[in-house]
């Protein structure tokens, strides 16, 4: 299964300056995973010692925030989108 | 001082001095540092930028001989030593007026209203747009860019105008007609997009990772923005004599704003120019958005994000960045966060105005609500010195109280219908 993930400009070091990547994977511990495999290093960024998403990461599938679905169990299916977005914004 | 970080824009390297006496950014969450550039997020752990300084010793009488607005503390803000030469809204030293009635109404012994809805724009955010203003220019910017609930919105598009600077605001399409009118006025790219706060918030970062020379004023100049709002706190200060409050009762939104207040009063400490004392701080939320009063009810150490759903349009924020900072002030400080119905935040407008003669919107409706409330439940102290922060004026949330207030009776032109009408 075929995932496009969108990549901040913070992570781009690591996936040598792509705004966007391909991933597989049917959830999203599983696109985390391939990331991984494709980009070393990037998993840790998002996702901390305990295996949570960080705490000033945003991550949506299909425009969803996965916090308000299934988090890192959330489903990707075929030809989602997935973004990684950081946190820390807007407000008064 | 001399910093040489070349701005994202690609312009030429940041002139001396054109962050005042900030020194640098430090990750709020790790401390990792970082030199001065239009970054908002840890490049280790995504926490959140401050902005470091290495103040110059400063007295009561240097500010009091500086203008009346902010920038007569342009000394503790990460701005040029000229920026009063620059354009821009000029907003600030704003009336700190005592509620009499209202103390009374509610059973306190003294309460002062800090009221930000006579600046410019009518609300807060003329503050730290002005400072975000002043990176923009410096970083070398040519867009002056927001995502907002409405009261952004029209401090971007205004201070924009008046600097000469292209602005695009993007706002939830759902705003009060009012806040539209407000920020259209001031610019011709006011963009409405389908989604509450949180998804033009997830817009406005992604564009301003990728669009070159982009000042989003809260999303990659944010450091600097956020700074703005310590001016609350310096002229409450100042305007109570140079002491602090007891208590004060804060909109809670982002949360921003009253973590600022808070290191506002405690940078007066450290120079020395009021003393230290307790203060109680407390934030205020509406119900249908309240995910940091949630959590300070249920006792978390995190926010859970919320779909907002309420008539405080500009507090309504569901994923709010600086909620858990929000958290640890007023647990330390001995405060508390609450929060109140819509049917409340429309009583607290209206209460405001027939106490004060102060008309504010929603949020302010929030903060008074909730200030009845905090008495109420006596988490807080009723003989204690008190002051609330109305942030922004209620001519631009009407709508909320066109069903609470009307015409007590229409008339005949006569003064027998006068009588029969029995006004008085």
């Amino acid at each position: 299964m075929s995932i496009n993930v969108r990549i901040p400009t913070i992570l781009r070091t690591y996936t040598q300056d792509q705004s966007q990547v391909s991933a597989e994977g049917a959830t999203l511990t599983e696109v985390l995973d391939s990331l991984e495999s494709s980009f070393p290093g990037i998993r840790a960024r998002v996702v901390d010692d305990e295996g949570k998403l960080r705490r000033f990461v945003n991550i949506y599938v299909s425009e969803e925030d996965v916090r308000f679905s299934q988090g890192l169990d959330t489903p990707t299916p075929d030809g989602a989108q997935v973004s990684i977005i950081p946190a820390v914004a807007g407000g008064c | 001082m001399s910093i040489t970080a070349e701005p994202a824009t690609g312009a030429s390297p940041i002139r001396e001095g054109a962050f005042g006496h900030a020194t640098g950014l430090v990750c709020r969450e790790c401390g990792a540092t970082q030199e001065i550039g239009p970054h908002y997020v840890c490049s280790h752990c995504f926490g959140p930028l401050e902005i470091q300084y290495n103040f110059p010793a400063i007295t009561r009488e240097q500010i009091e001989a500086g203008p009346a607005n902010i920038w007569r503390y342009k000394a503790l803000l990460p701005v040029p030593d000229d920026i009063e030469t620059s354009p821009n809204l000029e907003p600030g030293y704003t009336r700190l007026l005592e509620a009499h009635n209202l103390a009374a109404e509610l059973g306190l012994t003294k309460l002062w209203v800090k009221d930000d809805s006579t600046n410019p724009t009518n609300s807060f955010k003329d503050r730290v747009v002005a400072c975000a203003l002043s990176a923009a220019r410096e970083f070398g910017s040519t867009v002056f860019a927001c995502p907002s609930t409405g009261n952004l919105a029209n401090a971007v598009a205004a201070a924009g105008a008046r600097a000469g600077i292209k602005t695009v605001v993007f706002i939830p399409s759902n705003l009060e007609t009012p806040k539209k009118v407000n920020s259209a006025i001031y610019t011709e790219n006011l963009v409405a997009v389908e989604g509450n706060y949180d998804d033009v918030n997830r817009l406005a970062g992604e564009i301003a990772g990728e669009e070159e020379g982009w000042a989003f004023v809260n999303v990659n100049v944010r450091p600097f923005y956020a700074e703005g709002s310590k001016t609350l706190g310096y002229e409450i200060a100042e305007q109570l004599g140079w002491r602090l409050p007891d208590q004060i009762v804060i909109p809670v939104a982002s949360g921003s704003q009253l973590t600022k207040v808070h290191k506002a009063f405690r940078e007066l400490v450290k120079l020395g120019l009021v003393e230290d004392k307790p203060v109680r701080i407390f934030g205020a939320q509406a119900t249908g958005c309240s995910p940091v009063s949630e959590a300070f009810r249920e006792g978390w150490d995190v926010v859970r994000p919320q779909r907002p759903d309420t008539i405080a349009k500009s507090l309504a924020i569901g994923n709010p960045a600086d909620g858990i900072y929000v958290l640890d002030i007023c647990r330390e400080t001995g405060g508390a966060v609450a929060d109140i119905s819509d049917d409340e935040v429309r009583e607290g407008i209206v209460l405001l105005a027939r106490t004060e003669g102060i008309f504010t919107e929603t949020a302010g409706g929030t903060t008074i609500g909730v200030l009845k409330k905090l008495v109420e439940s006596g988490q807080l102290d009723a003989d204690l010195e008190t002051v609330v922060i109305n942030t922004g004026h209620g001519l631009k949330t009407l709508d909320a109280v066109t069903d609470l207030v009307g015409t007590r009776a229409t008339i005949a032109p006569t003064y027998d219908a006068f009588v029969a009408a029995n006004i008085v």
